[in-house]
C-alpha cells in the first residue's frame, strides 16, 4: 500500500498525540494530595470533650456521601414547611436545621472543611453567594 | 410475522406485569428521594403560631419621620438589606431594595384623598410594607413557586427557587417587591460584611420583600419593626384569633387597608386618625 506524504502525516500524528496526551504524561508519578478536611475546630473539640466523641448530624460516612441531599431536604423543610429541628438518625440528638446557624457553628473553618474537598473536586456550590460564612479563625495548631 | 391470539395475549400480559413492576420500582425510588417528615423534624418549640398573621399600623403613634426611619433601619439591619446610594448620598432609586419603607398618604391610599382633607394627613409620612395578602397575586403568577403562602398566612419566598423573572413585581399592586439588579453585598452598608451574621444575604437576580420576620416568629420573637416602633404603633398578631389584640382593634375601630378593592385581601390594617375620632 502506498501512503502519500508519509513523513508529514507521521509528524502530524506525533504532534497531535503529544498535545492530546499531555495531561497524562505530565502527571505521571506526581502524587495528587488527598483532600484532608479538618474537624478540629475549638467547637468540635469542646463537643468531643463533652460527649466523649466527635459526632455530626449523621454518621461520617453518610455525611460524606449525602450531605448535599440532606442540606436540600433541610432547606425545603425550613423555608417551606417551617420545621427547624432535626432529629438525628444515628445518635438521636436534636439539631437546628441551618447552614449558617447550625453546621457552620461547629465547622467554623470553611476553608479547611468545605473548600478542601470542593476545590479538589472542582465543584462550586453557590451556598455562599447568599449565606454568610463564618469568620475564619487563626489556623488551629495541631 | 403473524401472531395468533394466544401468543398476543401472552405477550400483552407479560408486558403489563413488567410495566407494573417498573412503576413500583420507580415509586420506591421516589420514596427514597422524598424530603424529611415528622417526627424526624419538628418546629422550634419557642415558635409563635397563627392562622393568619396580621399587622395594625397606628399612624397616630408615629411622631414624624424619625420614628419611621428607626423602624426601617431595624428591619433592614436585621435582614442584610443593601442600602444603595448615589455618589451625592441620596438613595439610588433604581437599585433600591425595600422591605418596609416610608411613603405618603396619597401613594398608600390612592383614591381616598380629596382636596379638602386635613393638610396634616396629606403631608404625613406613612409606613408601607408587604401586605401578606390572603389572596396574593404574586403567588399566583410565580412560575417556580418560589413565592408561596406559609400555613400561618405569611407570603414567603424561597430565594433558592427564584429565577428572577419579576412577574411577582408586576403583579404586586403595592410595590412591595424589589429586584436585586446587582450583587447586594456591593452596597456600602454590606461591603465589609453583612449587618446580621445570623441571617443570609441575597444574590444578584432574585426578588425580595418583607417576610413578616418569619425567622423571628419561629424563634418566639416579634418582628423587628414591631420591636423598634414606638409603643403601640405597630401591633402584630393573629387576625383569625378573636382574642388577639389586632383582631380587637380591627373589630372595634375604623381601619383601612391598601387597595382592598383589588380583592387581594391585605393583612396590614391602618388606623389613621387619632384616638378621639378614628
Amino acid at each position: 500500500m502506498k501512503l502519500y506524504d508519509r513523513g508529514k502525516i507521521t509528524l502530524g500524528i506525533i504532534v497531535f498525540l503529544a498535545f492530546a496526551l499531555f495531561p497524562f504524561y505530565n502527571n505521571i508519578g506526581k502524587v495528587n494530595a488527598r483532600p484532608e478536611p479538618k474537624t478540629d475546630t475549638p467547637e468540635i473539640l469542646a463537643w468531643e470533650q463533652q460527649y466523649g466523641k466527635k459526632e455530626c448530624v449523621e454518621s461520617k460516612e453518610y455525611m460524606k456521601a449525602e450531605h448535599m441531599q440532606l442540606l436540600n431536604n433541610w432547606r425545603d423543610s425550613v423555608v417551606r414547611d417551617m420545621y427547624r429541628q432535626y432529629k438525628s438518625d444515628s445518635n438521636g440528638k436534636m439539631f437546628t436545621m441551618s447552614l449558617q446557624n447550625g453546621c457552620m457553628k461547629c465547622h467554623s473553618n470553611k476553608k479547611q472543611f468545605c473548600d478542601e474537598c470542593h476545590n479538589y473536586m472542582a465543584v462550586k456550590p453557590y451556598c455562599w453567594d447568599c449565606h454568610v460564612e463564618p469568620v475564619e479563625k487563626e489556623e488551629v495548631k495541631s | 410475522m403473524s401472531m395468533d391470539r394466544r401468543r398476543f395475549l401472552k405477550i400483552a400480559g407479560i408486558s403489563s406485569v413488567l410495566g407494573f413492576g417498573a412503576q413500583i420500582a420507580s415509586a420506591t425510588h421516589t420514596v427514597w428521594q422524598k424530603g424529611l417528615e415528622p417526627p424526624q423534624i419538628e418546629p422550634d418549640k419557642k415558635g409563635l403560631v397563627a392562622k393568619q398573621w396580621a399587622m395594625v399600623v397606628d399612624m397616630s403613634k408615629f411622631k414624624g419621620e424619625e420614628d419611621i426611619k428607626k423602624v426601617v433601619h431595624a428591619c433592614h439591619h436585621a435582614h442584610n438589606v443593601p442600602d444603595f446610594r448615589n455618589p451625592d448620598g441620596t438613595v439610588d432609586r433604581k437599585l433600591e431594595i425595600k422591605w418596609i419603607w416610608q411613603t405618603s398618604y396619597e401613594r398608600a391610599f390612592p383614591g381616598f384623598e380629596n382636596q379638602y382633607m386635613e393638610h396634616h394627613l396629606k403631608e404625613m409620612p406613612f409606613v408601607a410594607l408587604c401586605n401578606h395578602c390572603s389572596n396574593p397575586p404574586c403567588v399566583r403568577v410565580c412560575p417556580t413557586k418560589a413565592t408561596f403562602k406559609l400555613t400561618n398566612g405569611i407570603t414567603m419566598q424561597d430565594m433558592h427557587r427564584c429565577i428572577g423573572c419579576r412577574f411577582c413585581m408586576a403583579a404586586c399592586p403595592y410595590g412591595a417587591r424589589s429586584f436585586n439588579w446587582i450583587d447586594p453585598r456591593k452596597a456600602g452598608n454590606l461591603k465589609n460584611g453583612v449587618t446580621n451574621r445570623e441571617y443570609p444575604a441575597r444574590s444578584k437576580g432574585v426578588v425580595e420583600k418583607c417576610t413578616f420576620c418569619t425567622e423571628r416568629l419561629q424563634a418566639g420573637k416579634m418582628p423587628a419593626c414591631v420591636e423598634a416602633a414606638p409603643a403601640g404603633a405597630l401591633l402584630f398578631g393573629d387576625i383569625e384569633n378573636p382574642d388577639s389584640e389586632v383582631r380587637k382593634i380591627v373589630t372595634s375601630r375604623l381601619t383601612i387597608r391598601r387597595k382592598p378593592e383589588l380583592g387581594t385581601g391585605p393583612s396590614v390594617y391602618y388606623v389613621i386618625g387619632g384616638n378621639d375620632h378614628a
